[in-house]
């Protein structure tokens, strides 16, 4: 992943977007007409979305609408019922999560979830743990330092025991130890103080610079939306708004829903 | 880093020269903690009354340790005023506060503690003595009652138990007011004289190996006990090894620490090679008794590292293990006895021609039995993994009852023999030497090896890609999953490597007793290989080998005694309390896993870090800050300089 090695600022004008969808019309990844069960309650209903590369989308949604169902099925851990996961134009409905992290699919999931008692150093390596080049692994380490100088600090320490805020950092170091493609965030801003969520935003959007797609499971919808490209707003399972950012700001729907004015 | 802030007080930095005396002695302060030092004596007298209705003291009179003095029954009480009198004296120092002054005050508390003991037994006399409890109690009984009185009556033994438990327990806090020195030289004298009288039969075994019987002749005479004179010698010899030696280890120890680079990695392949050279040699001269002892301390230890493998390192909590030690013997045992009716009901049953007994030797049953045993891995682990915590482990010990059971079941008896088992199993022919049951030696020698691949197996695996993904699964199974990694297999693996460990176990086990029945698989089998792993150090190879040694070797196996043959009844609820006390006291095990005791002192760590001011509690580090004891919630919340600067701007 060359686009890694030159950080872009994301003010530039080359910012990867929805302009390179005309380019390049195969998706990413993809949901084509997707439902999914979680034993006979039905969670996702008929659900498509398309994800292409080096976007940065957003999915909206209130509380078990299914936001979280949707990346779990994404990345393999939850098997659709019906409908299809397509990734890179494959369908890979019955292929495994590795096989789907290998092709560039990573997750960071709700809440972060690092390994808590393992050191950050090994949380970072079980990032990688798909993959066998030990200097390009070392390369990616030493990028995700200079990115996060603090976490370079405390390699040893026991992740749990990290502040909210450096957690952060590392479960996003480890996402990016993959050499993702496309990144699977659930809530990234969930529990951080309210100065951290800028902060972070401002983070996705650096990686989203270096040209990793993002799709952004938010509550935080104002935020999201502003510095997403489209978002798709999910009510109980099913996708009511599909639309652009700017577009979604102005829905005058969604802003008496979620954005509370 | 040592967690430093709750060390009890046991160790105090010596000032130079032999420090006989405690620093800092107040005779004249009698501060006491009357409130705890009342209930350490309740529960100095419940355990000792526990003791004597046990039947320990009844049933181990017999066995003198001080000849014509003092029998092993006594012994196994007295220890108790004196442990409890010391530690109803220990403080947790914490930096920064200064302790209680030390002096009458300890003694005091110490002699209270024991004297209680001493009273609830004179209560346990005068309760014998009048009432008859024998029907729920089986050893409330006039025997009892004499021992207690120390055959002199029963008054006698009420005022001396009490004025002996006092004695003891003041004798235990007069430890508090030893220097170290002093308190090493008397932790040495006492150590060794107790070793050697109660580890008598084995001393007398290998003394006979080492042509060294004359010193054994000095020290227990005709046998039972050591002799008055042997006790002063031991004493002489002890004190004076400890007197000259002082010091000598840590140095050694330090001189090693400091070696670096090749040098060191030479002095540790020499060391290893000089332990290997030794587990090979010695075995040669000690006799049967030993060579028996080591056989089953290494059968288990495979066992125990096996289990180590699924429990410790994948997180998998098997309460079944014993089935693939079952499979592993059953196995080895139709394929090898000229008399197991296995291939010939499976011919009658299954096929149309009749067939013999295989009568494989040993080394080429093995393969079949490895590939049997992984097979059985993978068929009971396929359904359990899919399980989690106490679902899976509930369902494992279902498992290994059913695996027992199947052997035993009157629907399979054409195969496996039912009740009767397989017998006349013969011994492994390796053409240049056999390994025979009633040659423990060549046991040890075949256990030895296969415990070397264990260890290889484990070590090896543990510093893998696979040891990761296996402490990625016990951290958090389902992010190990979403870091792409293939849970089930995975779990599915540990499983078989485990299954597979066992079945060399198993196989062992079948050629050494000649003979196998259900009734050797007992789910106990499984506990006790758990309580090895956990005793030991869960998830770290020398606590597992620490572990099998002091619980199979000390205490012994399910149905092997161990060298305190004596103790053989009181097996399990010697068991049981060290479990309890290693739960409490040290969870991580005797020889820990640097990342659990991490996990579980992660409190005092964060104290001490906090004391020493490696956390700066300036920082935005609410978590690891402050000390979790002062009941700070842990906040997710940083001020927001925290990452500034370290992102482009947007
Ligand atoms: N493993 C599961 N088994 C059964 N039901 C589940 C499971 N996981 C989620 N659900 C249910 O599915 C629904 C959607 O859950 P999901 O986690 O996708 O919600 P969400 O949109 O992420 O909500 P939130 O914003 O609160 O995180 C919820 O009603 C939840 O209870
Ligand atoms: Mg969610």
């Amino acid at each position: 992943m060359a686009e890694h090695e030159t950080p872009v600022d994301p003010s530039d004008a080359t910012n990867p977007g929805p302009a390179n969808r005309g380019e390049d019309p195969v998706a990413l990844l993809e949901f084509r007409g997707v439902n999914t069960h979680y034993g006979a309650v039905h969670i996702l209903k008929d659900v498509d979305l398309a994800i292409y590369p080096g976007e940065l989308v957003c999915l909206l949604g209130g509380n078990a609408s299914g936001k979280s169902t949707t990346l779990k099925t994404l990345l393999g851990m939850v098997t659709p019922t019906t409908g299809d996961v397509v990734l890179d134009g494959e369908v890979v409905n019955d292929k495994s999560t590795s096989y789907r992290v290998e092709r560039g699919v990573t997750m960071v999931p709700e809440n972060r979830r690092l390994f808590k008692r393992l050191s950050v150093k090994e949380n970072l390596e079980l990032g990688a743990y798909l993959r066998n080049d030990k200097a390009g692994i070392n390369e990616d380490l030493d990028r995700i330092y200079t990115m996060f100088p603090r976490v370079k600090e405390r390699l040893s320490q026991k992740a749990g025991t990290l502040s909210g805020g450096e957690q952060q950092m590392v479960a996003m170091g480890r996402a990016l130890m993959s050499r993702p493609r496309v990144l699977l965030m659930d809530e990234p801003s969930m529990g951080l103080a309210p100065a951290l969520v800028q902060t972070n935003f401002e983070l996705i959007q650096q990686i989203h610079s270096e040209g990793v797609a993002i799709f952004m499971v938010e509550q935080n919808a104002n935020m999201a939306l502003s510095i997403a490209d489209r978002g798709w707003v999910l009510q109980t399972g099913k996708v009511v708004l599909d639309d652009t950012a700017d577009a979604l700001l102005a829905n005058e729907q969604l802003r008496s829903a979620y954005l509370g004015h | 880093m040592i967690p430093t802030a709750a060390v009890e007080a046991t160790s105090d930095s010596a000032p130079t020269g032999f420090a006989w005396r405690r620093d800092g002695l107040q005779w004249n302060s009698v501060e006491v903690e009357w409130r705890k030092v009342i209930n350490w004596g309740g529960l100095c007298a419940l355990g000792l009354v526990f003791i004597a209705l046990s039947g320990m003291l009844v049933g181990l009179d017999g066995r003198p340790v001080l000849q014509r003095y003092f029998s092993l029954g006594y012994l196994a009480m007295v220890w108790l005023p004196l442990l409890l009198g010391q530690a109803v004296n220990n403080e947790v120092v914490r930096e920064g506060i200064a302790g209680r002054p030390r002096g009458a005050g300890d003694l005091l508390a110490g002699a209270t503690v024991g004297g209680l003991g001493g009273l609830g037994l004179g209560a346990l006399i005068l309760g014998i003595a009048n009432f008859d409890l024998r029907d729920p109690l089986v050893n409330w009984s006039p025997q009892l009652l004499a021992l207690l009185g120390f055959n002199q009556g029963n008054t006698f033994g009420f005022v001396v138990w009490i004025l002996l438990g006092a004695a003891l327990g003041m004798l235990g806090a007069s430890l508090h007011l030893m220097g170290p020195d002093l308190r090493r030289l008397v932790g040495i004298v006492v150590g060794t004289v107790l070793f050697v009288a109660i580890f008598e039969t084995i001393i007398v075994d290998l003394a006979k190996g080492f042509r060294l019987v004359f010193v054994t002749d000095f020290l227990y005479g005709l046998r039972g006990g050591l002799l008055a004179e042997g006790v002063v010698a031991l004493a002489v010899v002890a004190g004076a090894a400890a007197v000259l030696g002082q010091g000598r280890i840590k140095e050694a120890k330090a001189s090693l620490a400091a070696l670096e680079g090749t040098e060191r990695k030479w002095a540790n392949a020499i060391l290893l090679v000089v332990a290997a050279a030794l587990l090979v040699i010695v075995p040669q001269f000690t006799g049967k008794i030993t060579n028996e002892l080591l056989a089953n301390v290494g059968i288990f230890l495979l066992l125990a590292l096996g289990l180590n493998i699924v429990v410790g390192l994948a997180g998998i909590l098997d309460l079944g293990y014993v089935a693939f030690f079952a499979v592993g013997g059953y196995a080895t045992a139709v394929l090898t006895s000229p008399r197991s009716n296995f291939l010939p009901a499976v011919c009658d049953t299954f096929l149309w021609f009749e067939c013999e007994p295989a009568s494989l030797p040993w080394a080429l049953a093995l393969v079949v039995v490895v590939i049997v045993a992984a097979l059985t891995g993978l068929f009971i682990g396929a359904p359990v993994i899919r399980m989690r915590g106490d679902y899976l482990a509930i369902v494992t010990l279902g498992f290994g009852e059913i695996i027992r059971l199947l052997f035993l079941s009157d629907w399979l008896t054409g195969f496996f023999g039912g009740a009767q088992g397989v017998t006349n199993i013969p011994p492994a022919d390796f053409g240049l030497f056999e390994v025979a049951g009633i040659d423990p030696r060549s046991v040890f020698y075949l256990v030895l090896f296969f415990c070397g691949v264990a260890i290889y197996i484990s070590w090896r695996l543990e510093r893998s890609r696979i040891g990761r993904a296996w402490m990625a699964i016990r951290e958090d199974e389902s992010v190990a999953e979403a870091m792409g990694i293939n849970t089930v297999n995975m779990k599915l693996m540990a499983f078989v490597v485990g299954a597979i460990l066992a079945s060399f176990g198993g196989a062992i086990f079948a050629a050494k007793v000649g003979s196998i029945f259900p009734s050797s698989f007992l789910i106990l089998v499984s506990i006790i290989i758990l309580v090895v792993v956990i005793v030991g150090g869960i998830g770290n190879i020398p606590g597992v080998i620490l572990g099998a040694v002091v619980l199979i070797g000390v205490l012994g196996g399910p149905k092997q005694p161990g060298l305190l043959q004596e103790f053989s009844q009181y097996k399990l609820l010697i068991y049981g309390a060290l479990l309890i006390w290693m739960m409490l006291k040290r969870p991580e095990g005797l020889l820990p896993n640097a990342r659990r005791t991490r996990e579980l002192h992660q409190d005092e760590f964060l104290q001490d870090a906090w004391l020493k001011g490696e956390v700066d509690l300036d920082d935005d580090d609410p978590t690891g800050g402050r000390p979790a004891a002062e009941g700070t919630v842990p906040m997710e919340t940083t001020p927001g300089d925290s990452a500034s600067g370290e992102v482009a701007p947007a």
